[in-house]
């Protein structure tokens, strides 16, 4: 088979469905259960990280440590 | 020791420059060649005179902001050419007599319209886009740039690549693909500089210090990656001599139609949309102080945007050598991407949920609100024109011209102002900007300004589009070409005139970032901790 003939058909049988069921899961992994705490918290990251001064030698400054990720909260 | 190999580097590019300049085949490819030599011979020396003297340590505990500094300063630079031109351009077509004669051929609107078009897409926006990606990218992941200086390569690298595609237009260097017109040495350069941003931008991702990648980055690494994907499929050229600009498409036909509308409108959905969406999903919570409306809908409105756009782009060859399933296909995917484009409108606009009052008191969140208005409209627009019997009267019309501007100067243009007041005082240190009331101004004279002119274009598009079908009773053509040119000249004064205010909206900003900047002092934010 030419090589032509042989990606169309790929592109259109396969391909297609892989790419559909790829979007599709996107769909379900978005509303994945707990997905709305992680949401909610992601959602709230341009409102971190930009106000808190850090290197002012603040006695129990946490910046230079390691990060915390705390999901919980 | 690098510095030596810089400058072995910097000599040898003055050296193999000044042979380019002596052997080159043509005007635009000499000049280049000498701007490239006088560049590299600047930066010899500046390199030289920092050889073996003690290097002042750079301070890596806050934020890398001076690379944002200079690109927002670009950004309203750009802002001004590119509509400048595009008002010279719009007055162009209103009275042939601006062609003028003694400028030509350098400034007739053959070569002006390539360099108004690049202007506002790729230096306004481009400097928008890789700025506001470099601040948002450093305050979603609590890291600072990564890769040192590489972000300043990017910045003087990708502006060097504007300058080189403009005075390439002026001098007659084009390949002539539309928003590629470029020459092969121009694009080439693009690609050395789009891989240090993609660089620079996941290096910081891979550094960041929150568990996840908020949306924002999700849209402008899809701009990043698919703009380089789009740039180098769509380039695919050889010189015809290493000395000379000229470059013959390796595609021909309609494959070569089909790549360049597969680029075009792809740097639309990409570019345009996406990378500036990316802009949205951070500056409008920011600024209405609320987080974005539904993060889940955010997740489908990216995956939906990049599944669906790649495919529109044989919307763009109806009725054309191109397959029937061809643009059917790209005619169906557009119209269903109407859906997600108006779900990205919804979110933006529903973040204010709660806030609604904002509108009257901050101009700053009116023109984000405006601007998404702006981008419903246009993507309502868009997937109707791309309907094979609409586009039947739509193609070659203005009303294509009108659809565009409405995206440009509402959608992007808009959101892009917002994002300059809101950048401006934060990254020189003042509360806001100097003058609220100029950005008022500014707001209702780029409305105004946009409103005549996608107004006069949708008239003077159908109309043109009814004259050149308009056939009498025995099948005759009733108008001749130029009896619809002189029908539009109305309509192409009001287009004009709208241009001119969207241009004094503009310069009212320039005066206001420069009053703002003046006045403040330079303040270094530092990097942010994460999530407690």
């Amino acid at each position: 088979m030419e090589t032509y003939s042989f990606l169309r058909e790929l592109a259109d049988s396969w391909v297609l469905l892989a790419l559909t069921l790829f979007f599709l899961g996107t769909i379900v992994w978005a509303f994945r259960p707990g997905s709305r705490e992680t949401h909610r918290e992601t959602a709230d990251i341009p409102f971190r990280n930009d106000t808190l001064p850090c290197d002012k030698g603040c006695p129990d400054c946490a910046c230079k440590s390691a990060p915390k990720f705390d999901l919980e909260a | 020791m690098s510095n030596y190999l810089k400058l072995v580097a910097l000599g040898l590019v003055v050296f193999i420059a000044a042979l380019a300049a002596n052997w080159g085949r043509d005007l635009a490819y000499q000049v280049h060649a000498i701007l490239i030599m006088l560049v590299a011979a600047g930066m010899f020396v500046w390199v030289l005179r920092q050889t073996d003297s003690p290097q002042p340590t750079i301070d890596t505990s806050g934020y890398m902001d001076g690379v944002i500094r200079a690109g927002v300063i670009a950004t309203g630079f750009w802002g001004v050419v590119g509509f400048l031109v595009g008002v010279v351009i719009a007055f162009q077509l209103a009275f042939p007599v601006l062609n003028l004669d003694w400028a030509q051929p350098y400034a007739n609107f053959g070569r002006l319209r390539p360099l108004h078009t690049s202007a506002v897409i790729f230096a306004f926006g481009g400097n928008a886009l890789i700025m506001s990606s470099f601040y948002i990218v450093q305050r979603t992941c609590g890291a600072r740039l990564w890769g040192g200086n590489l972000a300043w390569f990017v910045f003087w690298g990708y502006n060097l690549f504007i300058v080189l595609a403009a005075t390439g237009y002026l001098l007659g260097a084009t390949q002539s693909k539309e928003y590629a017109e470029p020459e092969w040495y121009v694009d080439i350069w693009l690609t050395v500089v789009w891989v240090a941003f993609l660089a620079v931008y996941l290096g910081t991702i891979f550094t960041r210090k929150e568990r996840h990648i908020y949306v924002a980055n999700w849209f402008l690494l899809s701009f990043i990656v698919t703009v380089a994907m789009l740039h180098i499929v769509n380039n695919i050229s050889i010189p015809v001599s290493i000395w000379g600009s000229k470059s013959v498409q390796v595609f021909a036909g309609v494959q070569d139609a089909m790549t360049q509308w597969w680029y075009g409108h792809n740097a639309v959905g990409f570019f345009l949309t996406a990378g500036f969406l990316g802009m949205m999903y951070y500056f409008v919570p920011k600024q209405a102080g609320r987080p974005v409306f539904s993060y889940k809908l955010s997740i489908i409105h990216f995956w939906a945007l990049i599944f669906l756009y790649i495919w529109a782009g044989p919307h763009h060859l109806h009725y054309t050598a191109l397959p029937d399933w061809a643009s059917t296909l790209g005619m169906v995917f557009s119209i269903i991407l109407w859906m997600p484009s108006w779900g990205g409108m919804i979110n933006g606009l529903m973040t204010l949920q709660g806030a609604w009052d904002k509108l009257r008191t901050d101009p700053i969140i009116r023109m984000m609100v405006i601007s998404l208005a702006f981008y419903g409209m246009s993507t309502f627009e868009g997937p109707m024109m791309s309907i094979r019997a609409v586009n039947s009267l739509s193609h070659y019309t203005d009303w294509t011209i009108g659809h565009v501007h409405s995206g440009a100067l509402g959608w992007n243009g808009m959101i892009t102002f917002g994002a300059l007041y809101f950048l401006t005082p934060k990254l020189w240190g003042r509360a806001q900007m100097y003058s609220m009331s100029a950005i008022n101004w500014h707001f209702w004279l780029a409305t105004i300004g946009i409103v005549l002119y996608a107004s006069s274009m949708w008239v003077t598009g159908i109309m043109e589009g009814l004259m050149w079908r308009e056939v009498d009773a025995q099948g005759f053509l009733v108008n001749s070409f130029a009896d619809t040119v002189s029908a539009k000249f109305p309509m192409y004064v009001v287009r004009g005139l709208g241009g001119v205010m969207y241009l004094a909206g503009a310069l009212i900003m320039a005066w206001n970032m420069w009053m703002t900047i003046r006045g403040g002092e330079t303040v270094t934010a530092p990097v942010g901790v994460p999530a407690e």
